[in-house]
């Protein structure tokens, strides 16, 4: 087939149009705003203009633009982390034996207590400059977004479907043009849809991680983060409402300007053989798409990436014709060794670590922390069940009231929490209730809108012939929500309650020690105990704190969450 | 009829009409002016094409949608809401996934607080009777489609409804399992073994409505209303190759196809507007039924069962390919039979590229939509145009479907005729990569 292209028709294209000054202001902005915070992270920390924190409003879209590039940055590592780590995980069977299980655990870890140790590690890297700091917190919000996006990556790659793996073997495709004709674009929609779940999971780290303070020490950076964390100092609640405020609006920029777009473009790549019902394109996307100068480059760019997937890349020469050889026992045999020998390493070394500085009793008082912390996740995980599982199938039930729910709900999980606690605080001490009781919703402020989407969105595809069927049949009452709707949520209701718990007991590191001005507010709990221990410097007791609150979330995994999300997926799914 | 008078009626349908509101231009209506009469003892059977309104009206029958005129009277009330006594069987099944077949077999009965002994006793009885025996803790995806719609069936007779309303039930089933199941239900009804007094069934399939109804209601389109009524009086058990059987089959495709499309008057069709609701058929089965016709054994005319029969297509795929034909001019149908046309022949006689030229014309003759999109383009400056105009222009005439059926027609055709290029991304026309 020849291409005719209308010389006029050709130059029309190329012209820009009003579209592409918009865009072209935007992309300039984004550019002076980056090259402004970069020459930033240079300054020496003693310089005055690198740690001073002004309360006044006017300096508040210049924090917000720090905070969010910081968030920018860790998810671009997270992104690289992704592809090697999900991908070896994937492609090697010997890798896989140490990565998955290791992913498994990195993802029930609250990093939040180690912020400590790596701060004091990437000062040292970085002595006496701001870039120590910029790197750590970057760090912090990098642990909190890579796990669960690896892991799409890994589980998309283990399910490629069979028929397009025989075609591209059956097409001689290298491993290299494999994996970025087939493999990456088949894990596209799950790898957006968890870097949309990482980046809400990044917003309560980024400002958690901004104002650190190690033994004697508090470093701020600037950023809405630390902005909250001086007008607590200060007992300054305007402060407060506008940094929520500017909040408010970067989330919701980067929701509209970054993520609707993602998500809609993302939506190509699924596999399905029904069409589902498609939403209206974001204007973002329909922006790109119509201007024509940012068209064109989109287009450059793809063709330029799709140069590098298509290169035939190989690792292996081709002689042996793509079947591998058989795997050698005696070198899985040397890396189960050398496995051994590095566990048995680590476990006592952490003994020692442990043994030399506390008492047995500090384990058996952390652990009892630890069931107080584990009764407050229950209790407000079941509560929010009961607020949110009726109220999520009524939304379901009406396509209109579903769609617009499912943003908001989605909207206030990707907002920090830890900036709403100011005035609940505020809230305790007027009132002087009690902190145990008290500081507990704290911990599902945040969390608690996982449930809500999720059963929202799990009431909206449920199927309209069984509804037709239960009416039919005259099921009402207390047996409609037995036998029909409970049933058909609760494979969704679980993926939800999951991440919401995961999210309350990270979050029980900030919202079980609160703090207003001079007074402090304490629950007893084991994030209140890790939270004290990091203010003391002391590392042991982080360690021991972790440690345990580690092995309360992986054991409430384990024995309660997924068990039960084994059953739905068994029994309780459509289709 | 005679013995009708003596019999009560269970259900009376009256001047009933089913209307969707459009902001734009007029309603959508969708049933229109529908009176119907259920007696007790009776098979009924809803045929017609897709898009007839059938499954609307047994909606309304069963409570399910409240018609938007007219009024429907069960046992002699008027209805609200779904009445007791009233059950249904659904085309994709509808079973819970989570309960086992007895579950779901006495999940009506549940509804209705029984007790659990009798409960258990009569959904025993159900699955006995529907032979779903030994699969009582079962759940349905370990069931095959035929297993699934017995569940189906024995959910709906558990709880002795005086009317069996079934959407196609048979529909989502392979052909040999959906003989199988209609003769043992037809044999249990004959038996007076079902704890029924009538039942209520749509089907597009026309011997499916031969082989099991009392009465047949035609429906045609558009908006749906009942065409014709004729009583089917072979006894059961029914067999399809008897020649009065057969001539029955052919007699309502007649009736059907001239309901449905004006026959041999070609002439009078009044002409395709840009307007004109265009079916999404694809260009290869339309090559394919052209090659079949002009091929052994028909020699360029077809009759329609026949054809349906040998090609194993149901009414809903062959009615939308006949008329496409039609409007292209490359068929004609008439009484029940089709007729390969002279552009017909030349385009199975030609190659790939003149069978592109062959289409291309009569595109650009016969359907104005696609011609309009071509002029469009080329007198565009930049030879681009967006989709959403046309789309916009079609919903002012019909419903968003109908629109997007119509546009993604016009979008194929006029792809593989090579008079347009599109780009699904940006929704836009162009002339780019067309000689």
């Amino acid at each position: 087939m020849t291409t005719i292209t209308y010389p006029a028709a050709a130059l029309g294209r190329r012209l820009p149009n009003v579209w592409d000054a918009a865009a072209i202001l935007l992309v300039f902005g984004a550019l002076v705003g980056v090259a402004h915070v970069a020459s930033g992270t240079f300054l020496r920390l003693n310089a005055p203009q690198a740690v001073a924190i002004s309360l006044d409003p006017i300096d508040l879209p210049n924090y917000a633009v720090r905070t969010t590039l910081r968030m920018f940055a860790a998810l671009a590592l997270s992104l690289i982390f992704t592809f090697g780590y999900g991908a070896a995980a994937a492609k090697s069977r010997r890798a896989a034996v140490v990565l998955v299980p290791l992913l498994d655990i990195l993802q029930s870890v609250p990093i939040l207590g180690f912020l400590t140790f790596t701060v004091v590690f990437f000062m040292k890297l970085f002595p006496g400059r701001v870039l120590g700091l910029e790197l750590a917190a970057i760090f912090a919000i990098f642990t909190s977004q890579a796990w669960n996006m690896a892991f799409s990556m890994y589980q998309s790659l283990r399910t490629v479907p069979a028929d397009l793996a025989e075609a591209a073997v059956s097409f001689h495709l290298t491993p290299w043009q494999r994996f970025w004709r087939l493999e990456v674009p088949f894990a596209m929609p799950g790898l957006v849809w968890n870097t949309m779940m990482s980046m809400s999971g990044g917003w309560f780290f980024v400002v958690a991680s901004e104002a650190i303070s190690v033994g004697d020490h508090t470093w701020k950076l600037p950023g809405i983060g630390s902005y909250v964390a001086l007008a607590l100092e200060r007992r300054d609640i305007r402060a407060v409402g506008w940094a929520i405020a500017a909040m408010l609006v970067v989330i919701l920029l980067y929701d509209q300007l970054l993520f609707r777009p993602l998500v809609a473009w993302s939506a190509k790549f699924r596999f399905e053989t029904t069409a589902g019902a498609t939403a209206a394109d974001p204007w973002v996307l329909k922006l790109t798409r119509r201007t024509r100068l940012l068209h064109l480059a989109a287009e450059a760019a793809g063709a330029a990436l799709g140069r590098v997937g298509g290169l035939r890349l190989r690792l292996r020469p081709s002689g042996d014709g793509g079947r591998r050889r058989a795997p050698s026992r005696l070198l899985d045999a040397l890396l189960l060794a050398l496995l051994i020998v590095a566990v048995t390493i680590a476990a006592h070394r952490i003994v020692g670590f442990l043994s030399g500085r506390l008492a047995w009793a500090e384990f058996e008082h952390v652990v009892v922390l630890g069931c107080y912390t584990l009764i407050r996740v229950v209790v407000l995980i079941a509560l929010a069940t009961i607020v949110w599982v009726p109220i999520g199938v009524w939304l379901g039930l009406r396509p209109v009231w579903a769609r617009r729910a499912q943003p908001v709900a989605q909207f206030l999980a990707a907002f920090p929490a830890n900036l709403l606690f100011p005035p609940f605080v505020l809230f305790i001490v007027h009132f002087r209730l009690n902190p145990d009781v008290w500081l507990t919703p704290l911990m599902v402020l945040g969390t608690q809108w996982y449930i809500l989407f999720n059963v929202v969105a799990g009431a909206a595809a449920f199927p309209g012939d069984l509804q037709e069927a239960a009416r039919n049949f005259g099921i009402g009452g207390l047996l409609w929500w037995r036998k029909v709707m409970l049933p058909g949520v609760f494979a969704y209701y679980v993926t939800g309650a999951i991440t919401a718990s995961g999210g309350s007991w990270n979050a029980a590191i900030v919202a079980e020690v609160a703090s207003w001005g001079n007074t402090k507010l304490t629950a007893h709990g084991i994030g209140a105990y890790i939270a004290q221990a990091t203010d003391q410097g002391n590392m042991a007791r982080v360690v021991l704190g972790v440690a345990v609150m580690s092995g309360f979330v992986l054991l409430f995994n384990r024995l309660l969450w997924r068990p039960l999300y084994d059953y739905a997926g068994r029994h309780l799914t459509l289709g | 009829m005679d013995i009708a008078a003596t019999r009560t009626a269970l259900l009376d349908v009256h001047d009933c009409r089913q209307a969707y509101h459009k902001e734009a231009s007029a309603d959508l209506v969708v049933l229109d002016d529908v009176n119907l009469q259920l007696l007790e003892g009776e098979i009924v059977a809803l045929l017609g094409r897709s898009g007839s309104g059938k499954s609307t009206l047994l909606r309304i029958v069963a409570g399910l949608l409240r018609p938007t005129a007219g009024k429907v009277l069960w046992h002699g009330k008027p209805l609200d809401g779904p009445p007791q006594g009233v059950a249904m069987v659904f085309q994709s099944f509808a079973l819970f996934p989570w309960l086992t077949v007895r579950e779901n077999v006495e999940l009506g009965l549940e509804a209705r607080g029984l007790a659990r002994a009798e409960r258990e006793r009569r959904a025993e009885q159900a699955i006995d009777l529907i032979g779903l025996g030994g699969f009582e803790g079962a759940y349905p995806k370990e069931l095959s489609g035929g297993m699934r719609q017995r569940v189906g069936l024995a959910r709906a007779l558990v709880v002795h409804p005086d009317l069996l309303l079934m959407d196609e039930p048979f529909s989502a089933l392979d052909v040999l399992t959906a003989e199988t199941l209609r003769t043992d239900l037809i044999d249990l009804w004959s038996e007076g073994k079902l704890p029924l007094k009538s039942v209520l069934m749509v089907t597009h399939n026309i011997e499916e409505a031969v082989l099991m109804a009392d009465r047949i209601l035609v429906f045609s389109a558009n908006p749906g209303r009942i065409a014709h009524e004729l009583s089917v009086r072979f006894p059961h058990p029914r067999n399809r190759h008897d020649p009065a059987f057969q001539q029955m089959v052919d007699d309502i495709y007649a009736l059907m196809t001239r309901r449905a499309l004006p026959g041999p008057r070609v002439a009078t069709v009044a002409p395709s507007t840009i307007a004109t609701r265009l079916h999404r058929v694809g260009t290869n089965i339309m090559s394919g039924l052209m090659e079949t016709l002009a091929a052994e054994p028909y020699h360029g005319r077809a009759d329609l069962p026949d054809l349906a029969g040998d090609l194993q297509l149901e009414l809903d795929d062959l009615f939308p390919l006949g008329e496409t034909l039609q409007m292209l001019h490359f068929a004609d149908l008439a009484e029940g039979d089709i007729v390969l046309t002279e552009p017909g022949r030349r385009f199975v006689a030609a190659d790939t590229e003149t069978r592109k030229h062959i289409f291309a014309h009569a595109l650009r003759a016969y359907v104005p939509l696609v011609n309009t999109i071509r002029q469009v383009l080329d007198e565009r400056w930049n030879h681009r145009a967006s989709a959403v105009r046309f789309r916009d222009e079609l919903e002012d005439h019909m419903s968003p479907e109908y629109a997007e059926d119509t546009l993604r027609a016009a979008i194929a055709w006029g792809r593989y005729a090579e008079l347009f290029s599109y780009d699904e991304e940006a929704e836009q026309f162009s002339l780019e990569e067309v000689h």
